[in-house]
């Protein structure tokens, strides 16, 4: 999988976590729990969506390195599991 | 024969406007059945009535704004019995038991109102927790019956997907401005009426996030608990132990509610604030508790609550997550006596046993009525709490 598909299927997932917000402007850098008032049930919905959609299991220490979309995309890049092309 | 009435649900609403019936003429209810949609400040609220029988006629239409006792509907008859028989046959610990006091006929049959159809309990409960319409389902059981396994399959599908969740139309857009407008005369309201008392307490909270890390470290992230659960559970809890803060203050006296109804404050993204509840918090498991809190919040963000939940609360919690400030002196919500502030943890210097050394520390708030309790009591009660979060393992 691409980083580009990776990334459509992040936008995809958290634009349902978060219908209000217009993701076409959503800074790749920025604290998504900040742009999207995402609190810590909300983002912990998202770490169940990476599992049951992408198949990674993010331990909880990790989550900081989720916090920006290019930090979740560069871990998730790292942790895909094999089978996926 | 009786009537359907416009119910209030909240301390400033006037009036509501009818979004949707869910009953027809002819159907069966039972108390507890979710009947209409109505929309107020606070959005789309699902209404639920608190007697059984047949919907006789319905008298209010779509699109109708009726004030507070507005008759919506005629219902006939009185047979809550066998549909309330079927609820009771589900296995022990899957029962929903909500209880609020205010509104003493929400029952298990709450959780059972598609009849006709082969399903388990638990497919049932799951399905109505969810809102969803087990017509749409096929069931994969004993004769076609429709089990728990296949609501769930159809939950993670339908997650997929980017429209509103099966059997809910679409939500309601929430009036911002009407919305602060409640918040402001209900609060106002409070800080006229109600003499607050207010206190804090500081303490240790390493134990907790250590326990918690711990805990979850073996689960998935969808079995994972936050801090808030820990915080719900615990002021439950105390609740019990303090009765006098737990209820209602009506026509001038106290009533104390044996229910423990945990109302939970959650930010509106884009603005507002409700504080649902969970229904007898202290009598559930932690992560019962965790799946309550879970299912409000993501339906807060949808906009759609039950009037049980807008106005069962016997005492609330305002938590301000892990990106807030340190405390916050919250204001009580009538007719309630209590409502207990928790600030963002925040790691600091802290001396213990004679030495100084870095901890994670939580601030606690308590806001509480005077004409029903004093500082003294309300001490040991926010005390309390604090005992009962250095001892998460027994949460």
């Amino acid at each position: 999988m691409t980083r580009d598909e990776l990334r459509l299927i992040l936008l995809d997932e958290l634009g349902r976590l978060a219908p209000e917000v217009d993701l076409a402007s959503l800074d790749e850098q920025s604290d998504l729990r900040e742009a999207l008032e995402l609190d810590s049930i909300s983002f912990l919905n998202f770490m169940t969506v990476l599992d049951m959609r992408l198949g990674v299991v993010v331990p909880e220490a990790d989550y900081p390195m989720l916090y920006s979309l290019s930090g979740a995309l560069d871990y998730l890049e790292r942790h895909l599991p094999d089978r996926r092309n | 024969m009786s009537e359907f009435r416009m119910p209030s649900l909240g301390a400033d609403m006037e009036a509501g406007t009818l979004v949707e019936w869910l009953k027809k003429p002819g159907d069966q209810v039972a108390p507890g059945d979710v009947v209409a949609v109505v929309e107020t400040q606070k959005g789309a609220i699902e209404i639920e009535i608190f007697e059984g029988g047949i919907v006789e006629r319905l008298i209010a239409k779509v699109g109708e704004t009726l004030p507070v006792g507005s008759p919506l509907a005629i219902i006939a008859g009185s047979q809550p019995s066998s549909v309330a028989q079927a609820a009771h046959s589900a296995p022990e610990g899957q029962a929903e038991r909500p209880a609020p006091p205010p509104v003493a006929a929400v029952t298990e049959t709450a959780a059972t109102a598609q009849r006709g159809i082969r399903a388990s309990p638990a497919a049932r409960k799951l399905a109505a927790e969810h809102h969803v319409d087990l017509e749409a389902l096929t069931g994969s059981g004993p004769e076609g019956a429709i089990v728990y396994v296949d609501v769930e399959n159809w939950l993670h599908a339908a997650a997929r997907q980017p429209a509103s969740p099966p059997g809910t139309s679409p939500p309601v857009r929430r009036e911002r401005a009407a919305m602060r407008g409640a918040i402001g005369a209900t609060m106002a309201r409070a800080k006229r009426e109600i003499p607050h008392y207010y206190l804090q307490h500081t303490f240790e909270f390493d134990r907790a996030l250590d326990w918690l890390a711990r805990t979850n470290a073996a689960l998935g992230p969808d079995r994972r608990l936050v801090p808030g659960a820990l915080l719900v559970k615990a002021l439950a809890l105390a609740c019990r132990q303090f009765a006098d803060f737990n209820g209602y203050w009506r026509d001038g006296h106290f009533e104390a509610s044996r229910a423990v109804n945990v109302g939970t404050a959650i930010s509106i993204p884009g603005g507002g604030l409700v504080a649902p509840a969970i229904m007898e918090a202290d009598r559930l498991e932690l992560p019962a508790v965790m799946e309550r809190l879970r299912d409000l919040v993501n339906r807060v963000r949808v906009g759609r609550y039950r009037g049980s939940e807008l106005t069962g609360a016997t005492v609330t919690l305002s938590s301000l997550g892990e990106r807030g400030v340190e405390g916050l002196w919250p204001i009580i919500n009538p007719p309630q006596v209590a409502i207990v502030g928790a600030g963002t943890p925040v790691e600091r210097p802290w001396i213990r046993d004679g030495r100084v050394v870095p901890a994670v520390t939580l601030m606690l708030t308590l806001a509480a009525d005077h004409r029903v309790s004093d500082g003294h009591r309300g001490a040991r009660f926010l005390a309390a709490i604090a005992a009962k979060l250095q001892e998460p393992e027994r949460l």
